[in-house]
Parts: C-alpha cells; sequence; structure tokens
C-alpha cells in the first residue's frame, strides 16, 4: 500500500462503528448554541460529546443542542461529566441510553474537583457494571498503562487517557506514557482532554493514538471556528506523519545538499 | 391525594400536580416536552421509553427528566 492509498482509506473503527474523522469535540462553553454547531461543522468531526442534565421544566421552549446539532448526521457521546461514583455514573448513562437510544458512551469517575483527575478504582468498577449491561464504553482515565490494561480487561471500547487535567489547555504532558498505552492497547486509544493547541493535537497522533477528543481547546479560543478548523488539520498531520514513519533523531547536523561537486 | 384527587408528585426536584390516570408520556406531554428526547427515572428507577406510556403517573412519585446538553 502506498502512501497515498493508506490515508485514502484511513478510517477508525470503535466497538463496530467506523469513523473517518480522528478528531472528537464537545459541546460545553460555547457563546450559543450556532457557534457551537459552526465549530463542530468546521472540525469535520463525527462525534461529539454531551452531558446528561435534567430538563428546563420552568421553560421548555428554551432552544436545545439537538436543534442545532442533529444527532442523526454527528453521533452523539453521552459523558457522565460531574459524577464522583461509579453509582452516580452508572445511573447517568443508564438515563442516557433511554433519552438517545444509544450505548456508546463515554465514562468519566472524577476523583477531586480541583484537578478533574479521575479516580480509578470507581472507573474501572463502573466499566465492568456498564460493559456488562451492553454498554459500549469509552473511558476517561489517568495516563497509566497498567490501568489502560486493566480497563481493557473488563470490557471497555476505547481507552481515553488525559493529556493533562481537563480545560487547563497545558498540552501532553506524558508523551512516554501516552505511547506505552497507544503500544500495549488492542482498543483505541484517545487522547482526552489537556489540548490547549493544534500542535498538541498533532503530537497526540504522533505518537499512535487513534484520535483526539477536545473541548475546552475550540471553545475558548478567540476564534472558535478558525481553531476548530486548526485541529481538523491538525489532526490529519499528526496522523500523517505517524503513518509516514518520522525520520530518526541524530545528535549533530547532517547536510541535505550534497558535498561532492562543490566549488 | 389532596381534596380535588389530582396527584402530588415531583419532577426534578420541584412540586407539581398531575391529573389522575395519565401515563408519563402523557406528564411529558404537558411539561412540553418532547419523550422521543428525554431519559426519565420514577422513584430511581429507570423508566424504559418502550414503557413510558404504558406508565402511570401516582400519587407521591418522584421523577427525574434528563436530556442532552453540550458538555466536554
Amino acid at each position: 500500500m502506498n502512501a497515498q492509498n493508506k490515508t485514502v482509506a484511513d478510517t477508525w473503527t470503535v466497538a463496530g462503528r467506523t469513523f473517518t474523522s480522528r478528531l472528537i469535540v464537545g459541546t460545553g462553553k460555547y457563546k450559543d448554541f450556532a457557534q457551537n454547531a459552526a465549530a463542530v461543522e468546521a472540525s469535520g468531526a463525527e462525534i461529539v460529546t454531551v452531558a446528561v442534565r435534567r430538563v428546563n421544566i420552568s421553560d421548555p421552549s428554551q432552544p436545545v443542542l439537538m436543534d442545532y446539532i442533529d444527532p442523526k448526521k454527528v453521533t452523539y457521546l453521552p459523558n457522565t461529566a460531574g459524577c464522583f461514583t461509579a453509582e452516580d455514573a452508572i445511573r447517568t448513562l443508564r438515563l442516557a441510553r433511554e433519552a438517545g437510544g444509544w450505548n456508546l458512551v463515554k465514562l468519566e469517575v472524577l476523583g477531586e474537583a480541583r484537578t478533574l483527575y479521575p479516580n480509578m478504582v470507581e472507573t474501572i468498577r463502573a466499566t465492568e457494571v456498564l460493559a456488562k449491561e451492553g454498554f459500549d464504553v469509552m473511558v476517561y482515565c489517568t495516563d497509566d498503562p497498567i490501568a489502560a490494561k486493566q480497563l481493557e480487561d473488563v470490557g471497555a471500547v476505547a481507552i481515553m487517557p488525559l493529556g493533562a487535567p481537563i480545560g487547563s489547555g497545558l498540552g501532553l504532558q506524558n508523551r512516554v506514557t501516552i505511547r506505552l498505552i497507544v503500544e500495549g492497547a488492542k482498543v483505541p486509544v484517545l487522547v482526552d482532554a489537556g489540548v490547549g493547541t493544534a500542535s498538541d493535537a498533532a503530537v497526540a497522533m504522533e505518537l499512535g493514538c487513534d484520535g483526539v477528543l477536545m473541548n475546552t481547546a475550540i471553545a475558548e479560543a478567540k476564534d472558535p471556528v478558525l481553531m476548530a478548523r486548526a485541529m481538523k488539520s491538525a489532526v490529519e498531520a499528526g496522523r500523517m506523519a505517524y503513518l509516514a514513519g518520522r525520520m530518526q533523531k541524530r545528535r549533530y547536523a547532517d547536510p541535505s545538499s550534497p558535498l561532492a561537486g562543490l566549488i | 391525594m389532596s381534596l380535588d384527587e389530582s396527584l402530588s408528585i415531583r419532577v426534578n426536584g420541584e412540586h407539581r400536580r398531575a391529573a389522575p390516570g395519565i401515563s408519563i408520556t402523557d406528564l411529558l406531554v404537558e411539561l412540553g416536552l418532547d419523550p422521543l428526547r428525554v431519559g426519565v427515572e420514577r422513584n430511581l428507577e429507570l423508566v424504559p421509553k418502550s414503557t413510558l406510556a404504558e406508565v402511570q403517573v401516582e400519587d407521591g412519585d418522584d421523577y427525574e427528566i434528563v436530556h442532552f446538553v453540550g458538555g466536554g
């Protein structure tokens, strides 16, 4: 297969669902639904994350996300943001499955509000319960290769280690462990959280990740739609660089022009 | 049950009154909600979407009704 064919046929599959875009975007923190929809469009994302919350009983005529982002065209990936126990997360996703009718979900069980760092004991426990109930669980987790294996063992369909704390925009803090997770996983690995700008997304893809999930990096950019385009390009560029196979690093210079024939 | 025979229920933590004999689907429509777009828990138990039209609202019921909102 030559390089061109490789990129043309370059899809990824999670729990039997195949996608072309390797960028998953969140739908939080936008100025309004219209800007959110425009950013999703510009990102080329085929999956968006959504939260599960109480409906507004006092004013049900308020516009809702589904009016702007059509779940028939874009896969809604319900999350458990804000859940700090396995029980809360499981309850939330059971409701999400009824609300949407789909079983592909994103599990996150948080350990503390300050860092939003995952509680892996609760996360593994919830993954096991949900997998047994027929959910396809994509799991937000620590960048720990052993925990990643344990998640896979209990039925996670995708491993999603954080690159840095949620909403921090600090970029990938631990390339070594992300790469170890990629090498060891039999399911897709996506960096989830911590991306701040386009180069961070490219780094994740160059490490061999199957995709990147982000929200704040796009939503809090001065021009979210332009940043969404940048992220689309970065994910594609990083992926192609990974497939192309980068050159070996050298400690010193190596001239690109021939030494022979110098005047 | 109150004197006027309407049911006393809670929806998302708020007290409401409902007419006797209505189903959960009826309640959702009355609330201005699309039954296809929400998830419903009744007294902490999930109500499968396929049974929303069959389950009757009863006095003292406590409902959680959720939908999808923007999130990361």
